[in-house]
């Protein structure tokens, strides 16, 4: 049993918890995910590493209640346990293992869509504390929905908010802010881009216009999350990858992101395309402004 | 004159059966198994044992039943098997024990597998203790994967005073006991966890949801959590695709995703929340063990279910038992029929799947006679779900994440056939992990000797 320290909202839906699990708090690192479940009857649900305490022994997590499963947890409180949290899974971010004199030359631009932050942060934060500033694009629908800008400012050398109705800095889509960057002068060598599929897909569309190499981190549909059922296999460039295992961080000009939108959508009833796009409309594409909350 | 023929065995009527996950075999009573224990000629050089990859002293177990004392049967069977129950109802026995069996020179032979089914489910019924007291070794040995090989190793190990953890990745223990074998022939609850739960009472502990190569690595167990040994039974669970056309469309699955859905996460169940998939019409690609159970497993959920082989009914590696179960249960088997690519509807939906038919050439390395294409044979079957059952290879992560532990060109662990010793001193492996994907009872068999094997290690 896994206990949850800590539970704190940070927009409408989105959490962010911290949760007991040594053995992961101790191995992780950022760009790996772990995967959750709640009690007996509960599905297996993979949640990206947020942050992480190696003393305390604690790692945290950010969700979004979308389904039946993830409106479930927004129940959990402090003091409540989990029956099992299994971590980390995945391979961590490549810049975890390069050489840091050559990582400190490179210009990083990182781009987060919606509940994208959580991710996006850790990796952010490692850069940090290896004393490598990058610029940071947090995108959201409206300001109420900006997630961590706090957390991401103390980590980050510049942070761009953009939302797609101005409630709050920049006015429209995280590509339009990325794509401003470059125009006034801003030389990339990597973009990492994390959020909903369909944002992912039109950043690697611009970068690869721009000629910045990207990195995308997948987040489909999963079960064990070791690499025992190929429910998240994903085509990259020509090869077919189990994002568990082989991800989830991937070339984003190399991944085919039509094909891996529509595996997502697999166990999606009639039904539950309607929950969700009640649901969604306000969040999950949130930031991206591509699709107008209703694809 | 002895009967040459076995007591037949009560089985769920197959048009019931088939709408429902309850067991289909439902057993002896004690009279048949009595009945059945007699036929026994208790031969002095028993060949039945000599073909038990884990040495049960089957005269020995059968000749308590033939007296009615099933505790002391069960007694007998403990001292070689920690999995009777399991193994009584999922082994081949046609090619082990029973293969051998003298009556079946002429007759049947003894149902060894049905007796030791019996025994076993009776001693659970009756809460017989097979638990023993040992001397503790202050030793500590770790196993990896808590399947077949690893309880039966960590099991073994108890038994001889060692402090035993084992380390699984899944959120149950049982490995492919509770993600792959069916319910319809392997009940969870009652089978399979208590024969967890009476290797549990031997002293071994059970860590889930530890990923060895991701949350602590081999090394890290040695050097930082103090053991003295180590026994990866981490299993072939990685699944093949074909790598044809289509075969990322939606409403294609690996049987092993298939099977963990409804097997382990229970999707079949009310009120579990992992969903599952099972079309009007279901394509079941392969012809081994798994693609019978895939296959069995969409025709309870309401499916009309295809099995799609390359080869021959007779060809066909799965039990014997397990396909004449499918075809009674309403399976259709399309032979000779492989499949070239996978046909999706405008959203990305499989509407079809594009086959060639097949005919038997020459032999191949296997002995097996190769399939070969009839040219201008293609037709579309028309399905809407696709489950790969085409085999499983080890899972990288540990050899990976283990420098110096020696994989060969199939990604399986190279360890001695005789101790289960790999090529780091004190790390041991047996299972599927070393011989890629075979039985229950052969992993069972190479958990036994890396036991044995590492007692002889940490005793030196």
């Amino acid at each position: 049993m896994y206990k949850i320290l800590k539970k704190r909202f940070l927009a409408q839906n989105i959490y962010l918890m911290d949760v007991e699990a040594p053995r992961v708090a101790k191995s992780c690192h950022p760009g790996q995910f772990i995967i959750v479940k709640m009690d007996e009857k509960g599905e297996r649900i993979p949640l990206t590493i947020c942050d992480y305490n190696r003393e305390t022994g604690s790692v945290t997590i950010v969700f979004q209640a979308l389904g039946e499963s993830t409106k479930e947890m927004l129940e959990y409180n402090e003091g409540d346990y989990f029956k099992d949290f299994v971590g980390p899974l995945g391979r961590p971010s490549e810049f975890v293992h390069e050489d840091l004199e050559e990582l400190k030359k490179k210009k990083i631009v990182f781009v987060a869509g919606g509940v994208g932050a959580a991710p996006v942060y850790p990796q952010v934060k490692w850069l940090h504390e290896q004393g490598i500033a990058v610029d940071v694009i947090v995108g959201a629908k409206t300001k109420d929905l900006v997630i961590l800008e706090e957390e991401m400012k103390n980590v980050s050398g510049n942070l761009y908010v953009t939302t797609d109705d101005g409630s709050y800095g920049f006015k429209g889509m995280v590509t339009a802010q990325l794509e401003e960057l470059v125009n006034q002068g801003n030389k990339y060598d990597l973009c990492v881009a994390i959020g909903p599929m369909i944002m992912m897909k039109f950043v690697c569309l611009l970068t690869k216009k721009l000629e910045i190499p990207t990195i995308v981190s997948l987040n489909p549909i999963m079960v064990d999350g070791t690499g025992m059922c190929g429910a998240c296999r994903v085509t990259v460039g020509d090869e077919v990858k189990f994002a568990c295992v082989d991800g989830p961080e991937f070339d984003g000009h190399l991944v085919n992101f039509d094909e891996a939108m529509r595996r997502q959508t697999m166990y999606k009833t009639e039904e539950g395309r309607k929950l969700l796009k009640m649901q969604e409309g306000d969040t999950h594409h949130g930031g991206c402004g591509f699709c107008g909350g209703d694809k | 004159m002895l009967r040459m023929t076995k007591v037949p065995v009560k089985e769920q009527d197959a048009k019931v059966r088939a709408t429902n996950f309850e067991e289909v075999c439902l057993g002896y009573t004690p009279e048949e198994a009595i009945e059945e224990a007699k036929r026994c000629l208790n031969c002095k050089k028993p060949l039945c044992v000599s073909q038990c990859p884990v040495s049960i002293d089957i005269p020995g177990f059968i000749s308590h039943v033939k007296e009615g004392d099933f505790e002391g049967a069960a007694k007998v069977i403990a001292e070689s098997s920690a999995l009777p129950a399991v193994c009584g109802r999922v082994c081949p026995q046609e090619t082990q024990c029973e293969g051998k069996c003298v009556l079946g020179i002429k007759g049947e032979p003894v149902s060894i597998g049905k007796l030791e089914r019996f025994v076993a489910d009776w001693s659970r019924e009756n809460n017989i203790d097979l638990g023993t007291t040992v001397e503790k070794k202050n030793k500590k040995v770790a196993v990896i994967g808590s399947g077949p090989a690893g309880l039966t190793c960590a099991g073994d190990l108890a038994r001889m005073g060692y402090d035993v953890t084992i380390f699984e990745a899944l959120h149950e223990p049982g490995g492919v006991l509770v993600y792959g074998i069916p319910e319809f022939r392997l009940p969870k609850d009652t089978v399979v966890k208590h024969e967890i739960d009476n290797v549990k009472k031997l002293g071994v502990k059970i860590e889930t949801n530890v990923i060895i190569g991701r949350t602590v690595t081999i090394d890290e167990l040695i050097e930082n959590e103090g053991f003295d040994a180590v026994f990866i039974g981490s299993g072939a669970g990685l699944p093949k695709f074909m790598g044809i056309n289509g075969e990322n469309s939606n409403g294609v699955f690996s049987a092993n995703e298939f099977l963990t859905r409804n097997n382990l996460m229970k999707a079949f169940k009310e009120n579990y929340s992992t969903p599952i998939k099972s079309g009007k019409k279901v394509a079941v690609v392969g012809g081994g063990n798994v693609a019978m159970d895939a296959a069995r497993t969409a025709l309870r959920l309401g499916s009309e279910v295809h099995i799609v082989y390359r080869r021959s009914e007779e060809e066909l590696p799965a039990r014997v038992e397990e396909v004449h179960h499918a075809k009674e249960e309403g399976i259709i088997f399309d032979l000779l029929t492989n499949p070239v690519e996978i046909i999706a509807d405008e959203n990305g939906w499989v509407k079809g799947m594009k086959c060639i038919k097949m005919e038997l050439g020459e032999p191949d390395a296997s002995g097996r006679r190769r399939p070969v294409e009839v040219k201008g044979s293609e037709y579309i079957m028309d399905v809407d779900t696709v489950i790969m059952s085409l085999g499983t290879s080890p899972n990288p992560l540990i050899s990976s994440t283990t420098p110096g532990l020696e994989t060969n060109r199939w990604k399986c662990i190279v360890a001695d056939e005789e101790t289960g010793l790999t090529s780091k001193e004190g790390v041991y492996a047996g299972g599927d992990a070393v011989t890629g994907a075979a039985t229950v009872i052969l992993a069972m068999g190479a958990g036994k000797h890396a036991a044995k094997a590492i007692n002889e290690y940490l005793s030196k």
